[in-house]
């Protein structure tokens, strides 16, 4: 029996150690530490003038050069950025709009992991007739440009009076994601020999009975990798926020477009700078917390699927 | 007694493919029946059809009585042992054993109670903390035979339960599984490729072939009155010796000519045996070809034959012999001084002789 407790460990290079080493060996590895040095720097740079210009006064971004470290740290902007900065006519700050998002990601991420989880356990584990076909019809969800259905699920919206409103995001959200989620609990139900099933339904449980106990307790990897794509997805959607949003419930991504775009007069890079990191930092802090289960949760689908 | 479990006429189709045809079983309580075929026989499908994890497309079945054509494999009153164990891979060992009798609402003394009878009985009360990932073969195994033997169900079944142990073990487990029968006087249903494990554990023993039943029996039946030439060639290890034959009438008996590569064909005489067709398949086990002077009885027969190999086994020296255009099998003593190219009297003992129709493969006598 294979232990699906223990997803396959990565493969580690193991390079065995010769009693001399060997120079070109040693040069060439060198070779390759500086090239990915040169690459990870190349990307952590904007990230860098991020964070030294939100740090800045408007005096020293206007005087000072770009990449210069800040002479005076300053959290000024940090604190604009959050509760007073102005967002077209309100000056609340990012604030309002953080919670917003927060309340229709949550929501739509567990919602749509759920649904994802237990359609890829009936599409694996209870075959049924047409279930490729339904499958594959899901998996072309996926591929449907966000554009396309913007006018009808503005329509759909309408109809059931959540128009403009938070819980009107969440079921957009969960609708897009219901496809990738499938996706991928399917590929990691396919896994799992269905003797285990078999097993259960001899031992008396039932379908439900069979998930929860059985499935749902094998699944964290795959959960941690569906909840890091749908939050990073739903949290950094701009088209669908912007869209089906009205002053007041618009999520974090449409306010940070409303803040560096509608301000007057001076630009306030430091409070943009800001601005942006906070937006930044939820899909952040879940790749850090999640982020060892997500290579492991992608290569236990893919290695024995 | 009534059958304990009764498959009649039992159809299984996916799609348009037939994977059984028209079987028909019955097994008293108490008795251990084993499937057994070849791979892609379609027993591990009859024995999900019995179990009620595959549905059948016609006939009916029914255990203990009732029928269960149609009922879920939960209300069914079975236990299932699968080849590859299906431990729950979450749950400790108490829980994999525990699960069933949770799920059906079995109040918890009663759980801790049979769970550590059974424990004490497959003495595997020391692993019931560990995770089935931390388990060796057997131990899983025995954890897989726990969670069947707690429910105390009308019927076991064991899906190829041996066939992931190593050569050593499975023996072992092999008797285990006999003494836990013999023990519980529970009734079974065993499926296997391994001819050996049939001899070895039957009470009754179904050969399949391609979907279709070829011959139910005791172990003896099977092994000495083969119902066709596939039943006489599968079971048994080394194989039967199936020799081509000319038959002729001879009297009230007969006379069998068995052609030579090398010589003058060799002549044997069956008196037990009246009217056969002219061409015909002789079996004989290997057993039954013994070293002349070592078989006594009235049916036993002398004939030089050149031996073209010997292989020494232990117990019993085996030599190949060609007669008839086959390799033909011989079990002698193990001090033998039969050699490779040599001349050697057998002895064929004809009293356990088995004839087959060669085109149909049927058994005539």
């Amino acid at each position: 029996m294979t232990d699906f407790t223990q997803p396959p460990t990565a493969n580690m290079a193991t390079t065995t150690v010769a009693p001399r080493r060997n120079w070109s060996q040693l040069a060439l590895r060198w070779l390759l530490f500086a090239l990915l040095g040169a690459f990870a720097l190349f990307y952590l740079m904007p990230l860098f003038v991020m964070v030294t210009t939100s740090l800045k006064s408007l005096d020293e971004i206007r005087t000072g050069s770009l990449i210069a470290l800040p002479r005076d740290v300053t959290f000024d902007a940090w604190k604009t950025a959050w509760s007073s900065t102005c967002t077209g006519v309100q000056c609340e700050g990012l604030r309002p709009y953080f919670w917003n998002s927060v309340l229709m990601t949550v929501p739509a991420v567990m919602i749509a992991t759920m649904l994802g989880a237990m359609n890829g356990y009936v599409i694996a584990q209870w075959r049924f007739k047409g279930a490729n076909l339904i499958f594959s019809l899901m998996l072309f969800g996926c591929f449907i440009p966000f554009q396309v259905v913007l006018l009808p699920m503005a329509r759909m919206l309408g109809l059931m009076g959540l128009a403009g409103s938070i819980p009107g995001l969440i079921v957009v959200h969960v609708i897009y994601g219901i496809g990738f989620t499938t996706l991928f609990f399917r590929n990691y139900y396919v896994t799992i020999p269905a003797e285990l099933t078999k097993a259960a339904k001899v031992d008396g449980a039932g379908f439900f009975r069979i998930f929860w106990s059985i499935f749902l307790p094998l699944s964290l990897p795959i959960v941690v990798v569906t909840v890091i794509w749908q939050f990073t997805n739903i949290w950094n959607d701009f088209l669908f926020g912007v869209s089906f949003s009205q002053s007041g419930t618009q999520p974090v991504t449409v306010a940070l477009n409303n803040i560096v775009n509608s301000t007057t007069g001076v630009k306030e890079y430091n409070v943009d700078m800001a601005a942006a990191i906070i937006a930044a930092l939820p899909t952040l802090f879940v790749y850090v917390v999640a982020g060892k289960y997500f290579i492991r949760g992608l290569t236990a689908g893919s290695v024995k699927g | 007694m009534a059958p304990i479990l009764d498959i009649k006429n039992l159809y299984k189709n996916y799609g348009s493919l037939e994977i059984l045809k028209d079987i028909n079983v019955a097994i008293e309580p108490g008795d251990f029946l084993v499937l057994v075929g070849p791979s892609g026989c379609g027993k591990s499908t009859l024995l999900n059809c019995i179990a009620g994890l595959e549905p059948i497309t016609g006939g009916t079945l029914s255990i203990g009585g009732q029928d269960m054509t149609h009922v879920s494999p939960k209300d069914r009153d079975i236990a299932m042992v699968f080849q590859s164990y299906a431990l729950y891979p979450t749950m400790s060992v108490a829980k994999n054993i525990t699960f069933g009798m949770k799920v059906r609402g079995v109040d918890a003394a009663t759980q801790a109670a049979k769970l550590q009878e059974v424990a004490s009985q497959l003495q595997i009360e020391p692993l019931l903390n560990r995770r089935p990932g931390q388990l060796s073969g057997g131990q899983r195994q025995r954890v897989a035979m726990g969670r069947a033997l707690v429910r105390d169900p009308k019927l076991f079944l064991f899906d190829e339960p041996l066939s992931n142990l190593d050569a050593k073990l499975r023996v072992e487990m092999r008797s285990e599984i006999k003494k836990l029968h013999q023990n519980l006087g529970a009734t079974m249903v065993y499926v296997t490729h391994d001819q050996i494990e049939a001899m070895t554990l039957a009470t009754k023993i179904v050969v399949l072939k391609g979907g279709v039943v070829q011959q139910i029996g005791t172990p003896a039946e099977i092994y000495n009155n083969p119902a066709n030439l596939f039943v006489a060639d599968f079971m048994g290890s080394p194989a039967m010796n199936l020799i081509p034959a000319k038959a002729k009438r001879n009297g009230s008996g007969l006379q069998l000519e068995i052609t030579r590569g090398d010589g003058a064909p060799i002549v044997l005489k069956d008196s037990h045996t009246g009217d056969l067709p002219e061409d015909v398949i002789l079996g004989l086990r290997p057993e039954d070809i013994a070293e002349a002077g070592f078989r006594a009885g009235q049916d036993v027969q002398e004939a030089q034959c050149l031996i073209d190999m010997v292989e020494p086994a232990g117990a019993d020296t085996y030599v190949v012999a060609e007669l008839g255009g086959k390799q033909v099998t011989a079990r002698l003593h193990a001090e033998t001084k039969a050699q490779p190219g040599a001349m050697l009297d057998l002895a064929f003992d004809l009293g356990k002789v088995s004839y087959f129709a060669p085109g149909t493969g049927e058994r005539l006598n």
